[in-house]
């Protein structure tokens, strides 16, 4: 157990670290690769440990980058009408966007809003009992829902082409390699801070009841508990964590579009999970930066082909690693330690033999 | 003596089939009362409707002549004090035996208290004292599971008692079990009705005959007749609902 604590602070401490040995280039790449493992932890927390399987995550995601990205808009607007706004004609800003001015709103409002919106919708799905591929089914809609909604609302949205062309955050220069580098430690602490309180949940009682949910949730009803209220809760703090993630990303990626919180994106965030190991929270991180640093290689070295690789490791994972990479090795660790104690058993055998 | 539980002209339809077509039913403080028909005669319905599972088209489940909870949620009912253990064992198969117990103790239920809920003294000793009683004080540790099946269905009755049930509901806790498990189990729910009223779903006549003072005959949906297993088996109706088949085959 010791062994294990020790490894994560090494893990930890060794992201931190990141800007001493990373490139600029590959230190943006990571920083990025973090965001995505933060919403990974978000989806380990509710397919894993809870069993609840939501192909929407990119919807939380996203909102959490548009309300981060609306403030930076309207910063780099300088008290005008934002770049895209104009071209498409829009006079004044609209009301609803006129908080987002506040850093403070848009950020407290990137957590808030993926909180609210998952604990609506988890409300109305859990507490009719819908589960499965229905509530899976359920959050594709969703996604098709705001995809649509935020492409056709360009005038407000900036439609195909997202938001960006930020300048600044807080009066900082987004352009400057330091903060940058700063932003990458926020994310690298906020990324940790988030893995410990996940941790800590699953370890309590409340988290032996959400393992319950998962394999038995009317069973966990005539124990008394009501498990709505549990996966009310434990969906909408993964979509915080996903919104969380989308304000991270914003900030070092300078970009959010409808494209990064669709269909597609929202199932590779799953199978970043499904490649690391869903019963695991440090399997989620690591396979959201394996998979994604994958991507990245071979898209580098293979430019025409890199796709068919990255389809292969899927298929790989799915077929021979049916609890992801973390999975296979506690197996492993698990049939060795098994072996070993037969051996000592055999050998107590020999001894009373001879 | 004021009955702990009366139904009252309980109907379940499923999709126009009459589960139950008007049973009732009054089960008093103490006791174990046991549940026997034929096949599809509804015990199991019953058991459904008034632990919430299934909802009761009409009539009344009384709880202690004041309380009607045909409209309660699983969990509701459970609070009153009226758990159920089901027919296969269910348990929660990736906790520990101990974990299992834990989650099975008598406590406030909310998301806010469990987040926060530490294993005290006394709820340790009560689990320690729940392990020596259902025999699974070794296996503890063990991923419930990895269980022998009967040590499956100990582990469950002792997770119902752990909440410290006004009513149990068993539907058939013997199955499966060896001979001298069997045995035990018997002497357990004689235990368990020195605090609480048993209300038994059982097709082994051995065991009923065994272990029963009043039992109940269902058949076709509704309640045929109420005694002692002699009295019973003195009754002409119940020998033609159990044995006219006999003898329409000879």
């Amino acid at each position: 157990m010791d062994k294990k604590k020790l490894g994560y602070w090494l893990f930890f401490i060794a992201l931190f670290l990141g800007p001493l040995y990373l490139t600029e280039f590959r230190l943006a790449l990571l920083g990025k690769f973090l965001c995505f493992a933060l919403v990974a932890l978000g989806i380990c927390l509710i397919w894993g440990y809870t069993g609840i399987l939501s192909l929407g995550h990119g919807v939380y995601f996203g909102l959490g980058a548009y309300c981060t990205a609306m403030y930076l808009k309207l910063e780099a607007a300088g008290g005008g009408l934002p770049d895209f706004m104009e071209w498409s004609g829009v006079t004044g800003i609209p009301a609803f966007w006129r908080p987002f001015a506040n850093p403070a709103f848009a950020l407290g409002a990137s957590l808030l809003v993926p909180a609210l919106l998952a604990a609506v919708l988890g409300f109305l799905t859990f507490k009719n009992r819908i589960k499965g591929v229905y509530f899976s089914l359920i959050s594709q809609a969703v996604v098709v829902v705001f995809v649509t909604l935020f492409v056709a609302k360009q005038d407000w949205t900036g439609g195909t082409n997202g938001l960006t062309n930020f300048t600044t955050f807080l009066g900082f220069s987004l352009a400057s390699p330091l903060v940058q580098i700063a932003l990458y430690l926020i994310t690298v602490l906020i990324l940790g801070a988030s893995f410990a309180l996940a941790a800590a949940l699953t370890k309590s009682r409340a988290g032996r009841v959400l393992s319950a949910v998962r394999d038995g949730e009317n069973r966990v009803r005539f124990l008394g508990f009501n498990p709505t209220s549990y996966k009310v809760f434990v969906y909408s703090l993964s979509a915080a964590l996903a919104g969380l993630a989308g304000t991270l990303f914003v900030l070092q990626v300078g970009l959010i579009s409808p494209a990064m919180m669709g269909i597609i994106p929202s199932i590779e965030m799953v199978l970043w999970v499904a490649v690391g190991g869903r019963h695991s929270l440090i399997g989620a991180i690591l396979g959201a930066v394996i998979v994604n640093s994958a991507k990245s290689f071979f898209s580098e070295s293979y430019p025409d082909i890199w796709s068919i690789f990255l389809g292969l490791l899927f298929i790989i994972v799915v077929m021979f690693l049916p609890n992801g990479l973390v999975g296979a090795i506690e197996s492993w660790k698990k049939s060795r330690k098994k072996s070993r104690q037969k051996g000592g058993t055999a050998d107590a055998a020999d001894s009373v033999v001879s | 003596m004021q009955p702990i539980l009366s139904c009252r002209d309980v109907k379940v339809s499923f999709n126009g089939f009459q589960a139950l077509q008007g049973v009732d039913l009054t089960v008093y403080p103490q006791e174990v009362r046991f549940l026997i028909g034929p096949n599809g005669a509804g015990k199991t319905t019953l058991l459904d409707v008034i632990c919430g599972k299934t909802k009761a088209s009409d009539g009344e489940v009384v709880y202690r002549e004041t309380e009607n909870i045909r409209r309660l949620q699983e969990h509701q009912i459970v609070h009153l004090g009226i758990t159920r253990k089901f027919q296969a064992p269910s348990i929660f198969a990736n906790l520990t035996v101990w974990e299992n117990l834990e989650l099975s103790l008598k406590q406030k239920r909310s998301l806010w208290a469990v987040m926060r809920a530490r294993l005290i003294k006394e709820d340790k000793e009560k689990m320690e004292a729940m392990l020596g009683r259902i025999g699974l004080a070794h296996q503890r540790h063990q991923q419930a599971g990895m269980l022998a099946h009967g040590q499956k269905q100990w582990l469950e009755i002792g997770m119902q008692l752990m909440q410290e049930p006004e009513i149990l509901l068993l539907d058939e806790p013997i199955a499966g079990m060896s001979e001298t498990e069997r045995y035990k189990t018997g002497e357990l729910i004689h235990e368990i009705s020195q605090n609480c009223s048993v209300l038994i779903v059982e097709h082994d006549m051995e065991f009923v005959r065994n272990f029963s003072k009043q039992v109940t005959v269902m058949h076709e949906g509704r309640v045929l007749c109420e005694g002692t297993m002699a009295e019973i088996q003195q009754n002409e109706q119940v020998a033609e609902v159990y044995l006219g088949r006999r003898e329409s085959a000879c």
